[in-house]
């Protein structure tokens, strides 16, 4: 019953929440308004949207974001030192990320933020090989930034989600 | 609005403007398409999210003024849009390069599975 009648709990949370922080919703009727939508979008959209996977442990999602927040944060200002640094010191690379996540919506979240982090740029997920491409911006040592990926990102969100 | 709130928005807005200005100045400077697209990364995390967060609080602390959170939703929308914009402006990069005339496929784009087949084979028979 909990499945037909909820069929994204996340999405109908997600709602919830940006119509309230939209709305500034103070009064009761205006939240009321923000779960009636929460209950319906998902409703009518729910032939669209693929089957992601479950978030198993919420608690490492949270650690996820902080990392996340603090990885932006020092990122941000590596990269302004090397872009108003000398130049020719960069040296931009591709890389190529074996990825151990074989799922869509894992994936595009991982690659997501790869590219919000300052200093890399998600560019491509090949479906076949499950490898991600990215382009980094000053990467002496490729094999490290893979390593980095895999250990900082991939496997928490390996981790919280069952996959 | 106590002196204190009123100075971390001022440095929180500096901090935004500093960033966005480094992200400029990293869009004008570095060399080549690929290299540039990290600048705008930069400006839209840090940078709008201080002015953002400084624009929360100021809204938040005014006399008489609720509080205010549209500005998450903002940071929201934008975090989730701009990896989608980077990605696709880099896929077309390389799509670009890689059909140019008179490129070299092999020389611009390492990753395989960016290539049609047809190219594939055209740059395997070019260059065995």
């Amino acid at each position: 019953m909990n499945r037909r009648l909820l069929p994204h709990p996340l999405l109908s949370l997600t709602v919830f929440l940006l119509w309230a922080v939209i709305s500034n919703a103070a009064s009761s009727g205006l939240l009321l308004l923000g779960g009636l939508l929460a209950f319906v979008v998902p409703l009518l959209t729910r032939p669209f949207w693929p089957a992601p996977p479950r978030l198993i442990r919420p608690w490492l999602a949270l650690r996820f974001c902080a990392v996340f927040a603090a990885d932006v944060f020092t990122a941000n200002w590596r990269v302004a030192w090397r872009v108003i640094g000398p130049l020719h010191r960069l040296s931009p690379a591709f890389v190529e990320v074996p990825l151990e996540i074989h799922d869509p919506f894992l994936a595009t979240l991982l690659a997501s933020v790869v590219s919000l982090t300052p200093g890399t740029v998600a560019i491509d997920v090949d479906r076949q090989r499950w490898v991600m491409l990215v382009h980094a911006l000053d990467a002496p040592d490729p094999q490290a930034l893979v390593q980095e990926i895999k250990a900082r990102y991939e496997l928490p969100l390996k981790e919280m989600f069952a996959c | 609005m106590t002196a204190m709130t009123e100075s971390a928005i001022a440095a929180l807005i500096v901090l935004g403007a500093l960033f966005v200005l480094l992200g400029s100045i990293g869009l004008a400077r570095l060399p080549d398409f690929l290299t540039r697209l990290h600048g705008p990364t930069k400006a839209t995390t840090l940078g709008v999210g201080a002015l953002l967060l400084a624009s929360a609080i100021f809204f938040s602390t005014r006399e008489g003024g609720a509080i205010s959170l549209h500005e998450l939703a903002i940071l929201f929308f934008l975090f989730i849009t701009a990896p989608v914009t980077a990605h696709l402006l880099a896929k077309a990069a390389l799509h670009r390069q890689a059909k140019g005339p008179g490129d070299d496929p092999q020389a611009t784009v390492t990753g395989d599975s960016l290539r049609e087949p047809e190219q594939r084979s055209q740059a395997a028979g070019r260059k065995p």
